[in-house]
């Protein structure tokens, strides 16, 4: 029984951790992209690498928090921009194609050793370094507080502050979702989505409300980036090709084009590979499968979880199966 | 944002005042003095297009020379298939560039180049078209297509979208808008139905209603009649007359002659990418080249009727088919 419990508790609190909390808004802007425009993005990475050193490294020399995180933005922005002018005017697939090895030469760059003054080269940038005009905002004092299972310090590191700041930016971001895709403009996305010709036929300017698509999706990128680096460090390898994928999974099991679908697929895809973690750890004997090998496996079970949800349940949890009956 | 509004409103929905060209006979008068022959100058023309030349590698697919469509009228544009009307139709709503950009090609529509415009700011200058193919949009509700289709939506901004008290009121003249053209083409009882779901003939329906959503001065239907049964051609065809009636100009490809010759006005043939023929549909049916090129001798038969099969008429058209042959032979030498 105690182990059940274990596991389980170790599921809530990676649930609530900040970085679930990153990997949900990264995955709302692709949901952005993704979901509503048809944007196939696979550099979402990418956007959030950039947030996060734009973010680190301004910290680091001395700029304000403010301004950093603007700078975090605007790195993000001018990513998008370089990325969407040739691009967008292609079809699909070219953006694809030019995200995803974009996203990997920024994380290459970043681990140069040229940059090491900078970016710390492959050993990333150390929390310490970039961390404290962040916690010293913090109103919730110090020692720690424990709510069930969940026993973190008030503010420390990776305390109760980080969380709470997070999550308030997961309600946030979702409600600047809810604003704009229930606005004239986010029917103008699912136009596009749905057939670019005929939008241009109604006398809309395509390219530019996909690069405004593009734009957007990206500073969620950024922010989410900016949350995922701060209770940790920047590791350039540790936001490569596959936290794309994590998020591009996470999407998919909540549910493209849905609004909670990406914070609710984020926390399942998380908990539920600490579940299979925790599990293959407790049940299997360490002869069969040592502890590293459980870590590959739970990777693998969600994998497989991912292709059985694309089959079966193409729509996502949330997602409203009458819309996909009419997929062609 | 006052005027926005007004603008989002106005005509198509409420019928406006019947322009003078509803009376049948007016047209026919004003077409009268028209000569009939490829690229002859009319009234008060729409649409001017000189010299616009497409070719697909060593492949000419559209190459005209000259042509003016009337405004306020209906013109059919007809041709046999790989004529070049689509390609036509392409060219000069700006979803496709002539060869022919940079040595001369010119169109203008209402007195404005459009050259260099791209697609949407054709269709903003209020030149709309709709697809052979028709383009619903499958997973999007029906009353939101038609959304889509109003012009100068201050929501349709990015910043301003977040702030629904900027939008919520036009917004509710839009869509009042489009249940009155919803309404009108009968599709209002669809109007929360994903546009997947509607039929083929349905779907050209709704594809003419969104595109009448933004006020054309003149609406394009690249081939409305395409697999719509009969009784629906004959609303569609009623819809279309109204449009006229309306005074916006119609251009519109079709391949059924009985259509070409029941509402349109005037009628242009293209073949093999260049305009043939001009003149009103009786004038153009009897020209011997239009035949030769598209209709066939037998176009006026009903090649559904089993008469056509009897001995005696099979005998006459190889008779035909021999007489033509000889004379052709006879013709070089």
């Amino acid at each position: 029984m105690d182990t059940i419990q274990a596991i389980l508790n170790a599921m809530l609190r990676e649930a609530v951790s900040p970085q679930t909390a990153a990997v949900a808004i990264a995955a709302i802007g692709l949901n952005i992209h993704f979901g509503f425009t048809g944007l196939l993005n696979i550099g979402q990475s990418g956007f959030m690498l950039l947030g996060a050193y734009g973010f680190a490294i301004s910290v680091g020399h001395g700029v304000p928090l403010l301004i950093a995180v603007l700078i975090g933005f605007a790195a993000a922005f001018v990513f998008a921009l370089v990325l969407g002018a040739p691009t967008l005017k292609l079809r699909g697939d070219y953006l694809a194609i030019v995200t995803i090895s974009a996203a990997e030469i920024i994380r290459y760059v970043g681990r140069s050793s040229l940059l090491t003054d900078f970016t710390g080269a492959a050993q990333g940038l150390q929390g310490k370094s970039y961390r404290d005009p962040f916690t010293d905002l913090s109103f919730f004092g110090d020692g720690s507080t424990a709510i069930g299972p969940l026993d973190y310090q008030n503010t420390g590191v990776n305390g109760w502050w980080v969380r709470f700041v997070a999550w308030i930016l997961v309600a946030l971001c979702l409600l600047v979702v809810v604003l704009l895709v229930r606005s004239p403009w986010g029917r103008l996305l699912r136009g596009i989505r749905e057939d670019e010709d005929a939008i241009r036929s109604l006398g809309k300017n395509v390219f530019a409300i996909k690069m405004q698509a593009l734009i957007i999706g990206g500073l969620f990128g950024a922010l989410g980036g900016m949350i995922y680096v701060l209770p940790s460090s920047v590791q350039p390898d540790s936001m490569g090709r596959s936290l794309t994928f994590f998020c591009y999974t996470a999407l998919l099991i909540g549910g493209a084009a849905t609004i909670f679908g990406p914070v609710l697929g984020a926390i399942l895809f998380y908990s539920a590979r600490i579940m299979i973690k925790g599990i293959a750890n407790s049940y299997v004997p360490d002869s069969i499968m040592n502890g590293q090998q459980t870590e590959q496996f739970s990777y693998i079970v969600v994998g497989v979880a991912l292709m059985l949800i694309v089959i079966f349940r193409p729509q996502g949890i949330l997602g409203d199966k009458r819309e996909l009956r009419f997929n062609v | 944002m006052s005027e926005s509004k007004t603008s989002a409103t106005s005509t198509a929905a409420t019928p406006s005042s019947p322009s003078s060209l509803a009376d049948p006979a007016a047209r026919q008068a004003l077409m009268a003095g028209v000569e009939p022959t490829p690229g002859s100058a009319k009234p008060d023309p729409i649409l001017v297009v000189d010299n616009i030349v497409r070719q697909f590698g060593g492949m000419t697919a559209v190459d005209v020379n000259h042509l003016e469509v009337q405004r306020g009228i209906i013109t059919a544009l007809i041709g046999p298939n790989g004529a070049g009307k689509t390609t036509f139709f392409n060219l000069i709503t700006g979803f496709d560039k002539p060869t022919s950009a940079k040595t001369g090609a010119h169109w203008s529509f209402d007195g404005a180049k459009l050259d260099k415009t791209s697609a949407s700011s054709v269709a903003k200058a209020g030149m709309v078209r709709t697809f052979q193919l028709t383009k619903a949009l499958s997973r999007m509700t029906v009353i939101d297509n038609m959304m889509l289709g109003a012009q100068n939506q201050s929501g349709e901004n990015l910043f301003k979208s977040l702030f629904r008290p900027t939008w919520k009121g036009q917004e509710k003249d839009i869509e009042l808008k489009a249940e009155e053209l919803l309404d009108r083409f009968k599709l209002l009882e669809k109007k929360n139905d994903y546009a997947g779901s509607l039929s083929g003939g349905q779907r050209k329906l709704l594809e003419m209603a969104r595109a009448l959503m933004s006020d054309p001065k003149m609406i394009m239907l690249d081939e409305p009649m395409a697999g719509v049964n009969p009784a629906l051609t004959q609303s569609l065809l009623g819809h279309i007359q109204s449009l006229r009636d309306e005074g916006m100009t119609v251009l519109f490809v079709e391949h059924d002659m009985h259509v070409v010759r029941h509402i349109s006005d005037w009628v242009a043939v293209m073949a093999e990418g260049r305009l043939v023929a001009e003149g009103t549909a009786d004038s153009v049916m009897s020209d011997t080249a239009v035949i030769d090129a598209y209709l066939g001798a037998h176009h006026d038969t009903d090649l559904g009727d089993d008469a056509l099969l009897s001995d005696e008429t099979l005998e006459k058209m190889a008779d035909e088919v021999a007489a033509e042959e000889a004379q052709r032979e006879e013709g070089p030498a």
